[in-house]
Order: structure tokens, then C-alpha cells, then sequence
């Protein structure tokens, strides 16, 4: 393992006029690949976009590979891949015409060929860009920011507006990235890609990051978790409670349909279990919902929409 | 590292004489693709010669149309390649983020911009040869020495690319292109390209002689016409626009 981390971001400030975009935020990014979830708005893309130098922070520092992304730019451009949100490519051009061109601003690119193969890019043929499907200029996109061998790329909204085979091999191309040693840093409101893809999520709202971790410790952490039975319709709940740990809750939502929430472990499965079997109930569909990412992001941003 | 997998890195920026040359084929070759920008540097150009040459339509005073007009022409070619084309070109890759993406790739920017200008020159050079080819076959016979005209044309190349590149950098895509365009077609008649400028009143004719594409046109016809030596004053016009131009740009130009 590398000693430093890959991106450092310290109480970034990044205000455009009156509004403050980022407010204060601190992100660490080790090696594997690490996604930003966040509602529209949150701070993803300036978080991200000052990381590739393209805006100097107001107040903190941001440190890339150990530099700074502004003023050591020469230093750290051939090291890092680069996939904006959307354009970037002349709209003249043709898909293997502008990987070709990126490819040769690097000493040691990748086979173009074999890329364009990978990505299902064959197919675009002396189609210009502007041309090309939003799927096609995404993967493309992508391409360009892999072509140059970097070790860190960022990958803004890769998968946005995808078709789910086009979505299933951008992931197989981060998790090979991934496997050979290239560090991702990843920014999306897919909650599913987040816990496909990440070693690491740092979720963000309102420009500042309210949790950071694995999806397992972020889907682990604080939220209470449900399970479900169905049985004879009108059982007695309030027994059940009482057999149950002080905060759990138990209810019968529609007739026959049980719900308990509290913290689901073994043991509480067990006292379930058995007060049925006490009851002469054969609890039919048991299940155990354990909280997804999205549940936690809900939690953490809330459920209003956002602008 | 134990395995070398086909992703492992391998970063590295390529020699920057490689990537400016890379750079400056990418963008002639979308130059030359784009049937628009066809239409302006070489279409209208080329029209314009033969028409006028041919048609006695605008008084060119004494001697031969053409060889009042291949000057004037040339002139026009430059403006339309640095000037309008590359104002147009540079004003939608910043609307679509080329440049934005491109500043993030090894490629420094001053190489973008030295790709840009070697860009543009290789353009000038194919126009300036068909327009060529094409007054002598109209009976054009140029005097003067080469060297003033090649001042000439550097110099116009960079007055008018400060001016491009600043109209490009500060306004959007939109706004360029009609500008641009408007800018083309108000300098084509007012500048001494087909028009002579002694067609306008004495007051006119001291402010529009002070403009890049009358300096840029009056002095290749004192030359190329009249046999004149190197053009001082016109080349003193035509550096004050490069200066101007090319400052501000650099001063004023936003990249995103």
C-alpha cells in the first residue's frame, strides 16, 4: 500500500458569487476505487473538478498523487485520467479518430484497437461525435480517460443515462482498472454502482461529506433494520411485543402481513420464531430486509427533492 | 508489482514536438472536413476572385481587375482562416469542452495554441496556393519581393488570430458565430478587398485604412501590384493589431 493517500481534499471551500457550492469538505480517497454519492447539487462535480485542477479552492487544500492539482498541472496531467460529465470531443470528429489523438499525447497508451473493442466502440464507424448515441459518447468519454495508462482516473457520472449493457461494461472496465492497480474516484447517484463498485463511499449534501466508509460499514451503521412475516391474520401484537427487546416495534400492516423492526440479530429472529411455534403459527415468508445504501442516503439527505 | 495487467500504469506524457503535431493535424483536419468553414476560406474567396476578375462589377481603377483584386483576395483568405474560421472553430470547442478536456491532457497550453496557429498557417498555405494558381490563370502578374509579403501575411495571421481568439475565449458559441460572420462580411466590403477604398469619403477612407484587413490589403497591393518595397505603415498597423489583439486574448480569454 501506497503510504499517502491518493486524493486528500481538507476543508474545501468553493463558493460560485453567493452560493457556496462547497462548504468546508474533507475526503480521502485511498487505492481501490472510491465513489461520491450525492443529491444534484451536493458538490460532486466542483469537489471533483477542483480535484483535476480545473478550479482553485477558495479556502483548504487538495492534494492529488501528493500534489497540487493547480500549480503541479504539468506534473500531474499524464498521471491522471480525465472523464468529464459530457463533450470534451471536437464534433467533427470520429470516436477512434479522438482516441487515437488522446493516445498519442501519452508515451505509453494503451492498444487503441483493443479498447475501442472492449467498450463496443467498433460499431461508430465514420460516425462524427455529434452523431454518435449519449451511450456511445459516454463510453467514449471513458475510453479517453483510460488511453493514457494513469494511475488515478475520475470518472464523473460515468454510467449516467446508459443502457444496463453498456452500464454492465463500464463496470467490468473499474473493476479491471481496479484489479491492475489503477486507483478510480467515482462520482454518482446510482446507489447500486456505489455498492457494486466501491471499496469506499463518501456520501455528500450540501457541500460537505455527512459519512464516508465501506457500503457494508454505511449500511451497518445507525439504521434499524425490519423483518417480515405473514401468518394467520389477527394475531395478538401486543403479546409478541412483550416477548420482544424494549425498543423493537411490532405491527400487523395488512390482515396476515407482520412487520417487526428493531435490531435484527440471531437471537430476536429466534424469540420470533418461537412465539409463532408458541401461537401454533406457521410464519410463511420470513424475510430480514437488511438497509440498503439507498436507505441510508435517504436518511442522510433526506427525501424531499432537490433542484 | 508482481503482474503486469493490460491497465496497470504506465503514465507518461508524449514528446511535446509529438503532441503539438498530433494537435495541429486533429485540428486541420477538421477544419478541412467542416463544409462551413469550406465555404469561408476557400469557397467564397475563390468566387469572389473569378467573378470580379471576369464581371466588371466594382470600378477597380486602372490595369488589370486581377491584379487589383488577387491581393485583396489573399488578404480576405488570411481573414477567413485566422479570423473568422478560427473564432468560429474555438468558440464551439470551448461550448462543447474540447478545450476544457484538452487542458486536462499532457498537451500544455501554450502547445495548444502553437498547434492552433500551425493550424491555421497550413490552411493559409493551401488557400494561398489554389488563389494562386487561379490569378495567374486569370492573367495576374504580381511584382515586389516575397519577403515583404510574407511579413505581411505573418502579421496579418496574428492580428487577426488575437482578434478570433478573443471573440471566441469571451463570448459564446452562438454570439461568435453571428459575429464572427457579420465581422467577415463587413470588412469583406469595407476593407479594401474588392472595393477600392478610394471608393469612400476622404473622412472614411483615414479610419478604414486603419483597419487590420485594409492594412493587411493595401499593403500586399502596394507590393504585389505597385512593386512597392517592405510597407512600413501598414505593417505598423497590423503589428499594433496583433498586439492589442493577441494581449487581450491572452488577458481575457476563459477556457470553459
Amino acid at each position: 500500500m501506497r503510504s499517502e493517500p491518493v486524493v486528500q481534499v481538507a476543508a474545501l471551500v468553493k463558493r460560485y458569487g453567493t452560493k457556496t457550492a462547497v462548504d468546508g469538505l474533507d475526503l480521502v480517497a485511498g487505492e481501490g476505487v472510491t465513489a461520491v454519492l450525492g443529491p444534484n447539487g451536493a458538490g460532486k462535480t466542483t469537489t471533483i473538478e477542483t480535484c483535476e485542477g480545473y478550479r482553485r479552492p477558495d479556502a483548504g487544500t487538495v492534494r492529488v498523487l501528493g500534489l497540487d492539482p493547480v500549480r503541479d498541472s504539468a506534473a500531474l496531467r499524464p498521471r491522471v485520467g480525465v472523464m468529464l460529465q459530457s463533450g470534451g470531443v471536437y464534433s467533427g470528429a470520429r470516436a477512434d479518430e479522438m482516441l487515437r489523438h488522446v493516445a498519442r499525447l501519452h508515451a505509453h497508451p494503451l492498444d487503441v484497437d483493443a479498447l475501442i473493442e472492449r467498450l463496443g466502440l467498433g460499431g461508430c464507424g465514420r460516425t462524427s461525435y455529434r452523431r454518435l448515441s449519449g451511450g456511445q459518447q459516454q463510453r467514449l468519454a471513458l475510453a479517453m480517460a483510460v488511453v493514457g495508462r494513469p494511475e488515478l482516473v475520475f470518472l464523473d457520472e460515468p454510467t449516467a443515462g446508459l443502457d444496463p449493457q453498456a452500464r454492465r461494461a463500464t463496470w467490468d472496465l473499474v473493476r479491471d482498472l481496479r484489479a491492475d492497480g489503477v486507483s478510480v474516484v467515482l462520482t454518482t447517484h446510482y446507489m447500486d454502482e456505489a455498492e457494486q463498485l466501491a471499496d469506499d463511499v463518501a456520501i455528500i449534501d450540501a457541500g460537505r461529506v455527512v459519512a464516508q466508509g465501506s457500503p457494508e460499514e454505511l449500511c451497518r451503521g445507525g439504521a434499524e433494520n425490519t423483518l417480515r412475516f405473514t401468518g394467520r391474520p389477527g394475531l395478538d401484537v401486543g403479546a409478541l411485543l412483550k416477548a420482544l427487546p424494549a425498543d423493537c416495534t411490532a405491527a400487523e400492516l395488512t390482515p396476515g402481513a407482520y412487520r417487526v423492526t428493531g435490531k435484527i440479530d440471531p437471537q430476536l429472529l429466534a424469540t420470533v420464531t418461537s412465539w409463532c411455534a408458541q401461537h401454533g403459527v406457521m410464519p410463511d415468508r420470513i424475510s430480514v430486509e437488511r438497509h440498503t445504501l439507498e436507505d441510508v442516503f435517504l436518511e442522510l439527505t433526506g427525501k424531499e427533492l432537490r433542484s | 508489482m508482481t503482474t503486469t495487467g493490460t491497465y496497470t500504469p504506465k503514465p507518461g506524457a508524449a514528446p511535446v514536438a509529438r503532441m503539438i503535431a498530433a494537435q495541429a493535424a486533429l485540428e486541420t483536419r477538421m477544419l478541412l472536413r467542416n463544409g462551413e468553414q469550406l465555404l469561408l476560406t476557400v469557397v467564397i474567396p475563390t468566387l469572389l476572385l473569378v467573378l470580379f476578375s471576369s464581371v466588371d462589377v466594382v470600378d477597380t481603377g486602372d490595369g488589370e481587375a486581377v491584379d487589383f483584386l488577387a491581393p485583396g483576395i489573399l488578404a480576405l483568405a488570411v481573414m477567413s482562416t485566422a479570423f473568422t474560421g478560427q473564432a468560429i472553430a474555438t468558440g464551439f470547442e470551448r461550448r462543447y469542452g474540447v478545450l476544457k478536456r484538452l487542458a486536462s491532457s499532457p498537451l500544455p497550453r501554450w502547445g495548444l495554441m502553437t498547434a492552433k496557429t500551425v493550424s491555421v498557417l497550413v490552411t493559409e498555405v493551401l488557400q494561398v496556393i489554389l488563389l494562386t494558381v487561379i490569378a495567374f490563370a486569370l492573367g495576374w502578374s504580381p511584382h515586389g519581393g516575397p519577403f515583404a509579403v510574407l511579413l505581411l501575411l505573418v502579421l496579418g495571421t496574428a492580428a487577426f488570430s488575437g482578434l478570433g481568439l478573443l471573440m471566441a475565449g469571451t463570448l459564446k458559441a452562438e454570439a461568435t458565430l453571428a459575429a464572427a460572420n457579420l465581422v467577415f462580411l463587413l470588412l469583406l466590403v469595407g476593407g479594401g478587398v474588392v472595393v477600392p477604398l478610394e471608393k469612400f469619403p476622404d473622412a472614411a477612407q483615414s479610419v478604414l485604412g486603419l483597419l487590420p484587413i485594409a492594412a493587411l490589403s493595401e499593403g500586399l497591393r502596394d507590393v504585389l501590384r505597385d512593386g512597392a518595397g517592405v510597407p512600413w505603415p501598414q505593417l505598423g498597423v497590423l503589428a499594433v493589431w496583433a498586439v492589442l489583439g493577441l494581449g487581450a486574448a491572452a488577458r481575457f480569454f476563459r477556457w470553459e
